[in-house]
């Protein structure tokens, strides 16, 4: 049984915007899958129709085989939710906040109490369990609303952005807190914009753009079609003239820094030998963007087919 | 997922509000008692007196009833629509909207605990009044018959109004446009006998003079208008709002985009 089957999802908003214009969409029991997209690209629009807060206008989403629209306490009943905007009452604890949120899923309070204090303790807000949450900081009510999201042990967790805003030290904790849970068998949906933390956490990926999913495969495949990189190389003396090498783009950042690109097909110590035989010193060399991130933008800003003109498509089809 | 998941979720949004109601007691409680003893002291001590008897008991004891259940009515009102609004203003509500609960469940939690805080500030309005006047009950049934609809009524109107309302601007709209004037011209103070015939059947459309004599039959046993058609009144009131309600969660006016 997947996890989250949508069919044909569609959604206009009251002022005429189309946000979903037939999404279908798949993800297996215990994946870790990736939901990306542009900002306005339908991503919390689905999530919100997954997560009943918003109206679906045609389609269908399924979670564990129970369908939101025609059976939505069972469908809520198996799922987390962590949203992009902070949406619990700052005038309470955050003890007192996880504990309500178990007890709307009917878990009794006692359990309750039990499991507020062990997320509240993994998430590292125990010390602030019982001070109002308007004191916590930026980071702080990120991971209280994970802790919410876990009480009721949903068998789907989705995370709207959840390291948005938050320091490196602590985003790491939150993804290795993630990549627990999902090894404890729960699937996890994640949005996000930083790719590096897709990349590195999710096996399969979905990209929505416009309303439409753009790509929807696994990571490595996704990767494997990255044909061209992108390094940047620091120099340890200035640049005369940009240099030429065969079958690679240079391009002059500036006097000390270049950056070029590959296809896959070319060795870098080509690059290295030849810049070497033009008396080039290369110091450091780092990638320019995160791989994913390339892709990424490649698909958002040439989806599949968008570049088509009518006559090229019908003279690829002849 | 076991039934016993509503029940548990209903008791949890009970304790969470009742909890609320206490934690800012300074502002649940206390204003409706001060503005309610200034009532006694204004209208039931000082101008009373020279008003005399109505419907044979003294000014002060004919408005007791009233000003008991306009207590009621502006706080069960008052909870529901600030605790709603404010949810769904701070986005919590959706704690509660994407949680497994059907929204009878959500609608009753809410209800209950806004009918808690309408009989804790009346039942507090009723000890006050005992400083100045003897407590006379007629039928306790019927009073608490009374009180509790009324409170249930006025907690579902005000939960109309918190999903409608899209600014704090809109939750004060209705109690001061539509509230007031209809507690203040629903027999609080007076008896309808007193008005031109004209305005006693413009005052039948009001379902506030129901509840204020109602609750009114209920203490001192006497009242404007029939028992049946208060208890009538309050009845369809309430199913209608309840149905209201029901149908405003299910669309998620308001709530859902």
């Amino acid at each position: 049984m997947h996890a989250l089957e949508v069919k044909n999802l569609r959604k206009t908003y009251a002022n005429g915007v189309e946000a979903l214009k037939g999404v279908d969409l798949t993800v297996a029991e215990g994946d870790f899958f990736a939901l990306l997209g542009p900002n306005g690209a339908g991503k919390s629009t689905l999530i919100g129709i997954i997560s009943s807060l918003v109206n679906a206008s045609d389609g269908e989403a399924k979670v564990f085989g129970a369908s939101v629209q025609q059976d939505r306490s069972r469908a809520m009943s198996y799922i987390g939710l962590v949203p992009q905007e902070l949406n619990f009452n700052q005038f309470e604890k955050p003890f007192e906040i996880v504990v309500n949120q178990a007890g709307y899923y009917g878990i009794p309070k006692k359990v309750a109490m039990e499991r507020a204090e062990r997320y509240l303790k993994q998430l590292q807000l125990w010390d602030k369990a019982f001070q109002p949450s308007r004191s916590l900081s930026g980071g702080m009510k990120r991971r209280l609303m994970i802790a919410r999201a876990m009480v009721n042990d949903p068998r789907l967790l989705i995370l709207d952005e959840p390291t948005a805003g938050v320091d490196i030290e602590i985003r790491r904790s939150m993804w290795e807190f993630i990549s627990g849970i999902n090894d404890g068998g729960t699937t996890v949906i994640l949005t996000t914009h930083y790719l590096e933390e897709a990349e590195n956490l999710c096996r399969n990926i979905a990209i929505i753009d416009h309303g439409r999913i753009v790509e929807n495969t696994d990571m490595k495949s996704l990767l494997s079609k990255l044909d061209v990189e992108t390094f940047v190389l620091d120099l340890r003396e200035s640049l005369t003239s940009c240099p030429q090498v065969d079958g690679m783009e240079i391009e002059v950042m500036d006097e000390r820094t270049l950056a070029a690109s590959l296809p896959k097909a070319k060795s870098l110590n080509n690059l290295f030998s030849e810049l070497e035989r033009q008396g080039i010193h290369v110091l450091s060399m780092r990638n320019k963007a995160n791989r994913l991130e390339e892709l990424f933008l490649r698909l958002v800003e040439h989806p599949p087919g968008a570049s088509e003109q009518p006559g090229e498509a019908q003279g690829a089809a002849g | 997922m076991s039934e016993n998941y509503k029940w548990v979720g209903y008791r949890t949004i009970v304790r969470k509000e009742i909890t609320r109601i206490v934690r800012i007691w300074g502002q649940t409680i206390v204003p409706p008692v001060i503005t309610m003893s200034l009532y006694f002291i204004i209208f039931g001590e000082l101008i009373g007196r020279r008003i005399g008897d109505m419907d044979g008991f003294s000014y002060i004891q004919y408005i007791v009833p009233g000003l008991v259940i306009m207590s009621v009515i502006t706080n069960s009102y008052g909870n529901m629509v600030s605790s709603f609004f404010g949810a769904k203003f701070g986005k919590h509500i959706e704690e509660l909207l994407i949680s497994p609960l059907p929204n009878w469940v959500i609608l009753a939690g809410y209800v209950t605990g806004a009918v808690a805080r309408g009989l804790m500030v009346g039942t507090v309005v009723l000890l006050v009044s005992l400083f100045f006047t003897r407590a006379e009950i007629h039928s306790p049934l019927i009073m608490m018959t009374v009180l509790l609809l009324t409170a249930v009524v006025f907690s579902l109107a005000g939960m109309v109004n918190a999903i409608f309302a899209q600014k704090f601007d809109d939750i004060a709209i209705i109690p001061t446009f539509v509230l007031a004037p209809l507690t203040y011209l629903g027999g609080v103070f007076y008896t309808i006998d007193l008005l031109p015939e004209f305005w006693q059947k413009v005052s039948a459309f009001n379902p506030i003079l129901y509840m204020v004599n109602g609750f009114r039959m209920g203490m001192l046993g006497v009242s404007d208008v029939s028992l049946v058609q208060t208890i009538a009144v309050i009845l369809a009131a309430g199913a209608l709002l309840f149905g209201w309600c029901l149908w405003l969660l299910h669309r998620g006016t308001g709530l859902r985009t």
